[in-house]
């Protein structure tokens, strides 16, 4: 096959991306920065009891929602009297694939056969490639998966390693990189020859596929406990998790329940980095995705994306790479389920978070992945010593990513650092009035600031303080 | 394809480095972009050399042999010692309050 230049091929961006969706995007536009996101989401035609039946026949849903007995009296031995939720943990690990990306990719597949496309391409490192290769299998779709994978030294991520493994045993053929945002342009040339469907993270039927985890956890934590969630906590990267899981809880009647991003803090790891790539234990569900997705949703590669955080999320949380390998290891060893990092990400932060709670609130994690070679504690830390990380018991709080791993020694070291919503929103609205060239507040128009304050999940009052706050 | 045929992994160079993207830190763009593959060996080749496979999907490409029949080499690396303690840890912190493990 022929290698057409970069700048080529990007010039083709929209065309190769109208056909590989069958989207009209400019037809959602509504002004110079309003768009019609309730209409895009209508896109997936489907309720979400149509949607569950979908997954049904895709081996995905219904998974097993559990009580965490042991992490629970561990957490009120190191609260304050009267305080410490009981923690819930939503077993996706059980889906198809063994992650909750079967919900997004089982309605991908099918709308893709529906739409007489002959196979899928997913642009990913992470579960959701295997995803998108076992769905493809049963909607008798090809299927193309391209990863960042390994450095310039030829070094393999241990745990994208695995999940190619993976992809190939599902029968897709997967492109494996080297470090740097060309994967776009693989995938677009891929797209191109192929004639395969865009298998996004981030349309709407990727993200309405999430809906029913939101939507399962809420019917059953009223129906068995006779009230929602106090909190429900959200691995954070790309921003569907969390839309999704938020507008599946309204769904089911949990419009109060907390909804709480984790991420893993990587600060100061550069994600385009040759160097930085293999010099962290975690591959995503970290700030080097969800910081950037949060204030730049669109910066992905559909022209409006479906996920769209700031719009969910009431809190945003981060946690060290020591503190998520403790709490991994307390899950095995004190609840008997040997768990991946995703899932295990909120529940490092449900541990802090739960002391905030009086006992008798509930608070649910809401994903486990499947665990496996490479994508495990020992295999990770074996990796991380072996690029030269230090790893040690300690103060979780003076790690340095890159650099560090530090495993607290005993579970009142579990922390979590709050980010500033308000400064992530109004990076937001910087982004967004900065592209429309919108000086000052004066300048919008009153559908632009309902717009913005639904975008940022603010009341129309409380809009000005923040958009005069981010164009200073 | 029958069962004599070689399952192999090619390295294809996609962007030298000065055909990248300009958004890269300093770093990465040094390096070229390079994809690997499998399929199945057309013709008879070395390591090393540039050859033709056919992949899983049916494409045609070329590029440098770099393995026949390469393992899956992801493992779960070695018993950690950081982490051995921690669940006899846990364990003994909910006995000492009196909290029997049932």
């Amino acid at each position: 096959m022929n290698w057409p230049s970069f700048t080529e091929v990007m010039s083709r961006r929209d065309e190769v991306m109208r056909r590989a969706l069958d989207i009209n995007y400019p037809d959602l536009e509504l002004g110079r920065i309003v768009f019609d996101y309730e209409k895009l989401m209508s896109i997936c035609k489907y309720d979400i009891h149509e949607i569950m039946e979908i997954q049904r026949s895709f081996k995905v849903s219904n998974t097993p929602l559990y009580e965490l007995p042991n992490l629970t009296r561990l957490v009120r031995r190191i609260s304050e009297p009267g305080k410490g939720a009981r923690i819930f943990i939503k077993d996706e690990a059980c889906n198809a694939s063994g992650s909750f990306k079967d919900r997004r990719a089982s309605v991908t597949a099918h709308e893709a056969k529906k739409r007489g496309y002959k196979g899928m391409v997913a642009m990913t490192s992470g579960n959701y490639g295997a995803a998108v290769a076992a769905q493809a299998r049963m909607a008798g779709l090809g299927c193309i998966v391209v990863q960042e994978v390994f450095d310039s030294m030829g070094i393999g991520q241990p745990e994208i390693l695995e999940k190619g493994r993976k992809c190939e045993a599902y029968g897709a053929e997967v492109w494996q990189l080297s470090v740097g945002p060309e994967l776009f342009y693989v995938s677009l040339v891929l797209l191109e020859e192929s004639r395969y469907f865009n298998a996004s993270l981030y349309t709407p039927f990727s993200v309405s596929g999430i809906e029913t985890l939101g939507f399962e956890i809420g019917e059953e934590v009223i129906k068995k406990y006779g009230k929602p969630p106090a909190a429900v906590l959200v691995t954070h990267a790309g921003g569907g998790n969390i839309t999704g899981t938020a507008r599946g809880l309204i769904k089911a009647g949990c419009s109060e329940t907390q909804i709480i991003g984790v991420s893993v803090d990587l600060s100061g790891l550069h994600m385009a980095s040759d160097h930085d790539f293999n010099r962290k234990s975690f591959t995503t569900g970290h700030t080097g995705f969800s910081v950037p997705f949060t204030v730049n949703p669109d910066r992905v590669d559909v022209s409006r994306n479906a996920a769209r955080p700031l719009r969910y999320m009431d809190r945003f949380v981060s946690v060290t790479q020591g503190e998520v390998f403790y709490v991994t290891e307390a899950l095995v060893q004190l609840e008997g389920l040997e768990r991946g990092p995703a899932g295990n990400t909120s529940l490092a932060a449900a541990v802090a978070i739960a002391k905030e709670y009086p006992e008798d609130a509930i608070i649910v994690v809401q994903e486990t992945e499947y665990t496996g070679a490479g994508k495990h504690p020992t295999a990770q830390l074996t990796f991380a010593k072996q690029m030269g990380i230090e790893v040690s018991r300690g103060n979780p709080l003076e790690s340095i990513p890159g650099k560090s791993i530090i495993i607290p020694q005993h579970p009142s070291q579990i922390g979590i650092k709050d980010l500033e919503m308000k400064s992530l929103k109004m990076r937001y609205l910087n982004t967004v009035l900065g592209n429309a060239g919108i000086k000052s507040y004066d300048e919008l128009k009153v559908d632009e600031e309902v717009y913005l304050a639904n975008e940022v999940r603010v009341n129309p009052g409380g809009l000005p303080e923040l958009v005069k706050g981010s164009l200073n | 394809m029958d069962q004599n045929d070689k399952w192999v992994e090619i390295e294809i160079m996609v962007l030298p480095c000065e055909s990248r993207t300009a958004k890269l830190p300093l770093d990465t763009s040094q390096v070229d972009l390079i994809a690997r593959i499998k399929g199945f060996l057309l013709g008879e080749a070395n390591v090393g050399d540039l050859v033709k496979i056919k992949t899983i999907s049916g494409r045609e490409l070329e590029g440098k042999l770099l393995a026949i029949n390469p393992a899956y080499k992801a493992t779960f690396g070695s018993p950690v010692p950081e982490l051995i303690m921690i669940g006899r840890e846990l364990r003994e912190f909910l006995e000492d309050a009196g909290d029997k493990q049932p």
